[in-house]
């Protein structure tokens, strides 16, 4: 069977648009409300990345550290995160399903005991920030052997000669960094450029999928919308933090960013 | 697991930047990944060039002020009655920390990359001062990154930096202290390594930046060497040396040069910060136990729980308040070279008390913890047992938290 990730590439792809990535930190704000935010969410995006939160992310902006640490605060485990997967797949089996965080989450739980957990609660692809290539050879080959995705990053930095060597060993989805940036920051570079350097990674092998995210909002998304996949992560972590503190509901809050951002690309 | 001897431990990891296979790494988002690699570069061919090792030699001498003094304690000695306890005063050096050596090295290398900016971590203000000293010298412009915690227990090093011309960014994620000011460091270098040099303030962080500090502090050895040969005609047969490790970079330093010889001989202790006596938490990841784990990049001993979040720390010293551990202190735990203890804030407060009493000699919150084990296990040594502190900070960062702790008496004695 192809994997999920694949097949919600060929669904957008059919209906001429980029997939569309939301990212939310697992248990935020708490256990029951990231569950109902995914199903709620499931509706119109294509792929959902979970965010595994840690507390000391090196790569993400205040957004998403500001999800992160409300998350862990609220006592979320590694094994909850595998429960709301698994909760939601009972939901939606279909709809793919990224795990996303910082290697120490993972090797503290033990890498195999990890990759069976994810393939029991139907996990469907990984991504590890602080695991860059080759020292993610190892891993992505176990995720390889579980049909897990394991999700190769790419920046503006990566140079060319590395950009094939990650794209030879990578898995049908790849995941490029818009800008020099922690997640979240404002769009430094503009969305031509973006796609002028997309299109640079897509040559290389222009069957595999590859989504770009950081910095993409309501604003921007439709400049991107050339691209196989788009993901939106802080935009909607700083919409849940301001339903909270407006004492608003976030699943209809985010519910209703997310189908704005799927009308911007359609 | 084995220390190779005749070849710097810094050069001792693999290719990926492991020593002993499982310590230290690069574990940095992909965007890092180039600039980490071209600083690799650049230093690997600096620390062979000839005319870099001149050029830091000329500011190492008429800047920061080496050698700095070894000097023996001859009343703490008398008092203690045991070892011959001496120091070496590396609180002497410009700006009064060994923290100069590395901020002086990572500024001689972002001028030669052409970078224009220089971002810095800082806990107890030391490592930021001084960054904040050799940008200014180097026409550098500086931002350090410190925890608001920090920022209100070591104002006077604050207050330096600005001085120094230094934008100070307070941290407000998480414990606010040295942990959370690594990561937005980090988090800055991520945004901005196209236009910025990123100093690590410690051995700690992603390989090449353990290597270039490493390679910084070790100065502090090669002149230790000199000096005790000068003043024992060879080095003791029996040396102790005792140094506090937070990230450990002073300790490596002082250690460096006496890697080779015989751990009978020249004997390394390291001291951690144990914290409170009545609290749980502690800065001292080697002597409790912690697993390994990877925090700012490099796998370490770190304090963490179960899940692999990293836990909160707890130190009278903010030098030393750091749940993590340089990859090559791990390195030398693990193949025994050093031995690895901890002194609690109560002993270290007790230490500085000591010291000062017998001593023209101030060592701040971070050494104090050194002295405290020194004292304590110096009685027990035979008369020809050379014990050496490394004094690596001076007291006057902490005027602070000493006369809160220890009245006003302690804060002016000196």
């Amino acid at each position: 069977m192809l994997n999920p990730i694949s097949a919600a590439f060929v669904k957008a792809k059919q209906e001429n648009r980029p997939a569309l990535l939301t990212y939310t930190v697992a248990g935020d704000s708490s256990k029951k409300q990231s569950l109902n935010i995914l199903k709620s969410i499931s509706k119109n995006a294509d792929i959902l990345e979970v965010g595994i939160p840690h507390n000391t992310p090196v790569a993400d902006g205040s957004q998403i550290q500001t999800s992160a640490y409300r998350s862990i605060k609220n006592g979320i485990k590694v094994n909850d995160i595998f429960k709301i997967v698994k909760d939601f797949k009972k939901f939606d089996y279909n709809k793919p399903v990224i795990l996303m965080g910082y290697y120490n989450m993972i090797f503290q739980y033990g890498e195999n005991k990890f990759l069976n957990k994810c393939k029991l609660s139907g996990v469907n692809g990984l991504i590890v920030v602080d695991l860059p290539w080759p020292e993610n050879r190892g891993f992505a080959k176990k995720c390889k052997k579980k049909s897990i995705y394991f999700i190769q990053l790419l920046s503006p930095t990566t140079t060319k000669i590395r950009l094939k060597k990650i794209i030879k060993d990578s898995h049908p989805m790849s995941y490029f960094i818009s800008m020099l940036s922690t997640t979240g920051g404002k769009l430094k570079v503009s969305p031509r450029e973006i796609i002028k350097n997309y299109i640079k990674i897509k040559k290389i092998n222009p069957k595999k999928n590859v989504v770009i995210g950081f910095g993409i909002t309501e604003k921007t998304i439709d400049k991107l919308k050339s691209a196989d996949g788009l993901v939106v992560g802080s935009a909607i972590c700083k919409e849940i933090s301001r339903s909270l503190k407006h004492r608003q509901n976030p699943v209809t809050n985010v519910s209703n960013l997310v189908k704005k951002l799927k009308n911007k690309i359609l | 697991m084995k220390l190779k001897k005749g070849i710097p431990v810094i050069d001792q990891g693999n290719k990926l930047g492991f020593w002993g296979g499982k310590f230290g790494g690069n574990f940095v988002p992909e965007t890092l990944k180039k600039p980490i690699e071209d600083l690799e570069i650049l230093f690997n061919k600096l620390k062979k060039d000839k005319q870099f090792i001149q050029e830091r030699d000329k500011y190492f001498k008429n800047w920061i002020g080496v050698p700095t003094r070894f000097i023996k304690l001859e009343n703490l000695t008398k008092h203690v009655g045991g070892a011959q306890i001496w120091s070496k005063v590396v609180s002497d050096a410009n700006g009064g920390a060994h923290k100069i050596y590395n901020a002086t090295v990572h500024c001689l290398l972002a001028k030669r990359s052409g970078k224009k900016v220089i971002c810095g971590d800082t806990g107890a203000g030391y490592a930021g001062k001084m960054l904040s000293m050799a940008a200014k010298k180097f026409g550098l412009k500086c931002k350090i990154f410190m925890g608001a915690k920090d920022i209100v227990r070591q104002q006077p090093n604050v207050k330096a930096m600005k001085k120094n011309g230094a934008e100070v960014v307070p941290v407000y994620s998480g414990s606010q202290t040295l942990v959370d000011a690594v990561s937005e460091c980090m988090r800055f270098w991520v945004a901005n390594c196209d236009t910025s040099a990123m100093c690590v303030g410690s051995t700690v962080g992603p390989a090449v930046f353990v290597r270039i500090c490493g390679w910084s502090t070790s100065q502090i050895s090669r002149e230790l060497k000199v000096q005790l040969i000068d003043e024992f005609g060879s080095i003791p047969k029996k040396l102790k040396l005792y140094n506090c490790v937070g990230g450990g970079s002073s300790s490596f330093g002082f250690w460096n040069e006496f890697m080779d010889y015989d751990k009978k001989q020249c004997e390394f202790i390291g001291v951690e910060a144990g914290g409170p006596a009545k609290s749980k938490k502690h800065a001292a990841p080697l002597t409790y136990g912690s697993k390994i784990g990877i925090l700012h990049g490099a796998a370490q001993y770190v304090n963490q729980n179960s899940d692999g979040q990293i836990v909160e720390t707890e130190s009278i010293s903010a030098g030393l308040d750091y749940p993590g551990i340089s990859p090559l202190h791990c390195f030398l735990k693990d193949t025994k070279r050093a031995r690895y203890t901890a002194a609690s804030d109560e002993q270290a407060l007790n230490a500085y008390k000591i010291v000062t009493r017998f001593e023209k000699l101030r060592p701040s919150l971070e050494p104090s913890h050194a002295f405290a084990v020194a004292i304590s296990e110096s009685k027990k040594f035979s008369k020809d047992t050379i014990v050496v502190v490394n004094s690596c900070g001076d007291a006057y960062k902490d005027r602070g938290i000493l006369e809160k702790r220890l009245g006003k008496k302690y804060v002016k004695s000196n």
